[in-house]
């Protein structure tokens, strides 16, 4: 019980790959033995992926790419460089 | 500009409307192109351009938000979604919980949920689990301390659970029984 508490406080530390190695070892041997904290954080990993990708590929608007280019040779406040 | 899409996804998120989203975007690139920050070549490109992204955003676009920058959020319990929806997977055999949560949450939803936190939640939930970035960058893009950017993800990812659930559960998708106040009630009828 004690191990699964300790485990779930570093979940997303683990999820987020910022767990040192010795920390890591603890965590993934208790989740190969505890199918619970497995499926929980399996859950969470999936979430976090899910959130990715859903948050990602807004089409940009037409236009913006070269709108940014031009900046890049005109002097907008001319104070005679570029840009 | 390889980049362009991913700072343009990541500047909507952050000013939550087109307009401003393709002002920052703009701005980023030229604070870039005049060195803002100055990029050191082999080092990695597209965390120098988030840096100036977020800067930019924090610096210049935050004023024109109407909501405040720093607010706190309700405590919410660990593991939120998953101890209403990871029975899920049980359910319905054979299908991941990725898969199921992809059909079940909407593109917009997911958007909604993540440009509904505070601006001090938001920021650091979408600079980790949208762009993948570490916990020492977003530290510094941030400019706030790396224990305060783990909490403030801690607390803005339930924040995010809490609200996804309510979307899911406003549409009849996740079950009712969940909600813990229908078992007070109940308890308190029977």
């Amino acid at each position: 019980m004690d191990d699964c508490n300790e485990t779930l406080r570093e979940l997303e530390t683990f999820l987020d790959g910022e767990l040192t190695d010795d920390s890591l070892t603890t965590i993934r041997q208790h989740l190969e033995a505890c199918p619970d904290c497995y499926q929980a954080f399996d859950f969470q990993a999936e979430l976090k992926a899910v959130i990715a990708a859903k948050c990602r590929h807004d089409e940009m608007p037409p236009g913006l790419l070269s709108r940014i280019e031009q900046c890049f040779h005109t002097d907008l406040d001319g104070d005679g460089r570029i840009g | 500009m390889q980049y362009a899409p991913q700072l343009y996804s990541a500047a909507l998120r952050m000013t939550r409307n087109q307009a401003d989203a393709e002002d920052l975007v703009q701005d980023t690139y030229l604070r870039a192109y005049r060195g803002f920050g100055g990029y050191t070549e082999g080092t990695n490109l597209r965390a120098w351009l988030f840096r100036i992204l977020t800067n930019a955003f924090i610096n210049t676009y935050r004023s024109r938000q109407r909501r405040p920058t720093e607010t706190d959020l309700a405590d919410i319990e660990d593991l939120y979604l998953y101890r209403r929806l990871g029975s899920l997977e049980a359910l319905t055999a054979n299908r991941s919980a990725e898969d199921q949560l992809m059909d079940l949450l909407t593109d917009d939803e997911v958007k909604d949920a993540l440009e509904g936190l505070p601006e001090n939640f938001r920021l650091p939930v979408l600079l980790a689990d949208v762009e993948g970035f570490s916990y020492k960058e977003i530290a510094e893009m941030l400019d706030i301390p790396i224990g305060t950017v783990m909490s403030r993800l801690h607390r803005g990812r339930k924040a995010m659970q809490k609200a996804l659930y309510e979307y899911a559960h406003a549409r009849g998708l996740a079950g009712h029984a969940a909600g813990p106040t229908a078992h007070t009630d109940e308890t308190r009828h029977g």
